[in-house]
């Protein structure tokens, strides 16, 4: 295999003193799931966050098809063809869906907004039902959906999900999870998840890493991990 | 709709309860307040003047609208049936005190109010529900053409109704004052309302409007038409210097910022005094022309030019119809960009800004474009302001002028046009119309003065607002783009950073 679509390289990211990320080194191959999981402030989110160049990386290279993208604005970021659908979904509660997506075609000045607007309709079918209702009257499981649909207006080649399956009922989950797959599968997607979850992103996922206190503590492939003591006491069995 | 079947007491019984504690409140808030009035003497020492007549009708006054809001659920019939009790009431007090005969008219009208009312309750509480029309034709197009053209025809009907004499004052006191502030109100919304960035120091742009026009016409001596997109690109250059600092902030800490802005514009304007001429102000700014005519009553002047016998009001006339104009404008710009995407990046903005970011949105820019704009149009308007005073002043661009524009701004609605207009028409016309209420000084005795009271009466709106209406008069947001026709969302359906 070439290089990996993105590569994350000693990343150090902090908050003021207290630092979050300590020598993170993730690799996303072109066409993969791959899945960050990990428990309430281990530094998931920020990882997030830090790929999109806020809170900035304090060391190590971010890269992206080839190109640093440690110092680049966040607006830029988007336009190199990263998307997210970041944690707490922060869809726009009081514009209409119709709106939202437009706000996520906004990269690329909304050229193939129609083409697009019919696809991720047809991967979501409930969002053209609720087209014209604002945001925040929808659903969380809608909401959700809602981000996705969002990040995917802008033709991304990686797609960054933050905790998709967060306050979702276990059967909305199974649809939005079974979703990523679909895109990823017919797709070819790319697509990095951050999630609690870890039972539902590691079976998904092709590999995953575990992070701990902002490190990376272990990786492997995803049914792999799955399958590992530690993480099922860790994770699995003990976080319910 | 409200069960009555298992109700723990009976409604009287609990409406009586409920109106007494409320007078017992009343009573103890209106002793301190109303029973007693210190007066001079003949002496000139400070006597205490018992009212406890004022202050028994007070509480009276409440106790009753308090009885009545907890007997009548409907809001309609309490609308009929709280102020026709305190009609009744009033009428009583007058009966006994003054006048019998006029006193019981009065109070027969409060009482057929009140009786109106009870049945009204009835048959509205146990009328169905109204189901909502999902297809009512769109009579908001209609309405708009309907205000416009009122708006046109306005100055004209007044004219031909009071005179060039008796309609100056409402022209220029309604018309003119009243657009002012709704092209304010509509220029501080693009950044508060739709941007969702709380500016307290809007006044700044307008005070940079007006010195523009003030110092360009008078130093160069240069015509208004050519002042006014000037004094618009310096009001927006001077926003953007602003937006600079506060790209960072947000909410509160904004707000202060943007506070201390505009109080530096005006301290720079009263102490740079060979620029500004410091307090003494600029005078004799040139009046405005029409195109070039001056209105006056010489040979080439405008009165002259079309046959018309000259009077001031021509001039006033042709204010009004600027300041329509520039409002216009300013809402036509508003509403195209809203449409655009730097006017849906701007609500996006407000909505949540890390979502925005992670979108490709350039949130740099879409905050200065916001500022920028904002400003331009308060420079505008100050340019308009300086044009009509013929006279600017640090005195005019004081604090409270920031914070009426934004109550205007909030009071209307975050980001509805319509309601921003008719917030402007309620505060700036209502503080005039009290100006106009010489007969309350037959119930308040001569030394009334109504106007004294607006800041109170304004106050008063403020809370009862908030309460009732607290995301504004128009709370819904009006989609930017719909099929067939726009269905709003009402403004409790959603939670500003909530799902």
């Amino acid at each position: 295999m070439s290089q990996p679509l993105l590569r994350i390289e000693g990343v150090e990211a902090a908050y003021g003193e207290i630092v979050a990320l300590r020598d993170v080194n993730i690799d996303v191959n072109a066409g993969e799931i791959v899945t960050l999981i990990g428990a309430n402030g281990a530094g998931k989110s920020t990882l997030m966050m830090t790929i999109f160049g806020s809170p900035r990386a304090r060391a190590g290279r971010i890269i992206f098809d080839g190109s640093d993208i440690t110092a680049m604005a966040p607006h830029d970021i988007a336009r190199s063809g990263i998307a997210q659908s970041p944690e707490g979904r922060r869809i726009f509660a009081r514009m209409s869906v119709y709106e939202n997506l437009q706000m996520g075609a906004a990269v690329n000045g909304g050229a193939f907004f129609n083409e697009d607007l019919e696809r991720v309709f047809a991967i979501f079918p409930r969002l053209k039902e609720r087209m014209r209702q604002s945001g925040g009257t929808l659903s969380g499981g809608e909401q959700q959906m809602l981000a996705i649909a969002r990040a995917l207006m802008s033709r991304p080649r990686l797609l960054l999900l933050d905790e998709p399956s967060l306050g979702l009922a276990p059967l909305v989950v199974k649809l939005i999870f079974d979703t990523i797959r679909d895109l990823n599968k017919r797709e070819g997607l790319t697509v990095f998840l951050v999630e609690q979850n870890a039972f539902h992103a590691l079976k998904l996922a092709d590999r995953a890493y575990v992070l701990v206190n902002g490190r990376v503590t272990m990786s492997g492939g995803g049914r792999e991990l799955l399958a590992r003591p530690e993480i099922r006491a860790a994770y699995l069995e003990g976080g319910a | 709709m409200a069960a009555p079947n298992d109700r723990p007491r009976p409604v009287l019984q609990t409406a009586l309860v409920d109106a007494g504690f409320a007078g017992l409140v009343t009573f103890g808030l209106s002793f301190p307040l109303l029973a007693y009035r210190t007066e001079q003497d003949m002496q000139n020492q400070l006597v205490v003047e018992p009212r406890w007549s004022l202050s028994l009708v007070a509480v009276v006054a409440i106790f009753c609208a308090r009885l009545l809001a907890g007997l009548i659920q409907d809001w309609r019939a309490r609308a009929l049936a709280i102020p026709g009790a305190l009609v009744a009431v009033y009428g009583g007090r007058l009966a006994l005190v003054a006048d019998p005969a006029t006193g019981a008219g009065v109070a027969c009208v409060g009482l057929a109010l009140l009786a109106i009312a009870f049945p009204l309750d009835a048959r509205l509480r146990h009328a169905p529900a109204q189901v909502a029309r999902s297809e009512a034709p769109d009579r908001g197009g209609l309405f708009a053409i309907g205000g416009l053209v009122a708006l046109f025809l306005f100055p004209f009907i007044m004219l031909a109704w009071l005179g060039p004499a008796g309609s100056l004052k409402w022209i220029n006191n309604f018309g003119v004052q009243i657009l002012i502030y709704v092209m304010l109100g509509w220029g501080l919304n693009i950044v508060v309302g739709l941007a969702g960035l709380l500016d307290l120091g809007y006044v700044a742009f307008y005070a940079v409007g007006a010195y523009s026009y003030a110092l360009l016409s008078t130093t160069f001596g240069l015509s208004f038409w050519i002042c006014l997109p000037l004094a618009g690109l310096l009001a927006a250059f001077w926003g953007v210097i602003l937006g600079f600092p506060v790209l960072r902030l947000r909410g509160d800490y904004l707000a202060i910022v943007t506070m201390a802005f505009g109080e530096i514009i005006r301290i720079v304007l009263i102490n740079w005094t060979d620029f500004s001429n410091g307090y003494a102000g600029i005078s004799s700014i040139p009046r405005v022309t029409f195109f070039g005519v001056p209105f006056t009553a010489n040979d080439d002047g405008f009165a002259t030019l079309f046959g018309l016998e000259f009077t001031p009001i021509h001039r006033t006339i042709f204010l009004y119809f600027l300041i329509l104009c520039l409002a216009l404008l300013t809402n036509a710009v508003t509403l195209r960009l809203r449409r655009l995407p730097i006017g849906r990046a701007w609500e996006a903005l407000r909505e949540d800004e890390i979502a925005c970011r992670s979108l490709g949105v350039n949130t740099v820019n879409t905050k200065l474009t916001a500022f920028a704009l904002g400003a331009m149009f308060g420079g505008f308007a100050g340019a308009f302001f300086a044009v009509r005073q013929n006279f600017v002043s640090p005195e005019s661009f004081t604090f409270i002028e920031s914070a009426t524009i934004l109550a205007i701004v909030v009071l209307g609605g975050m980001g509805s046009q319509i309601g921003v207009a008719l917030a402007a028409v309620a505060m700036i016309g209502g503080t005039e119309i009290l100006r106009e209420l010489d007969f309350l000084k037959q119930i308040f005795g001569e030394s009334f003065d109504p106007a004294q009271y607006r800041m109170l009466i304004f106050g008063l709106a403020m809370v009862v607002m908030m309460i009732w209406k607290p995301r504004g008069l128009i709370s819904s947001r009006a989609p930017s783009i719909f099929l067939k026709h726009k269905r709003s969302v009402a403004g409790s359906m959603v939670r500003e950073g909530h799902g």
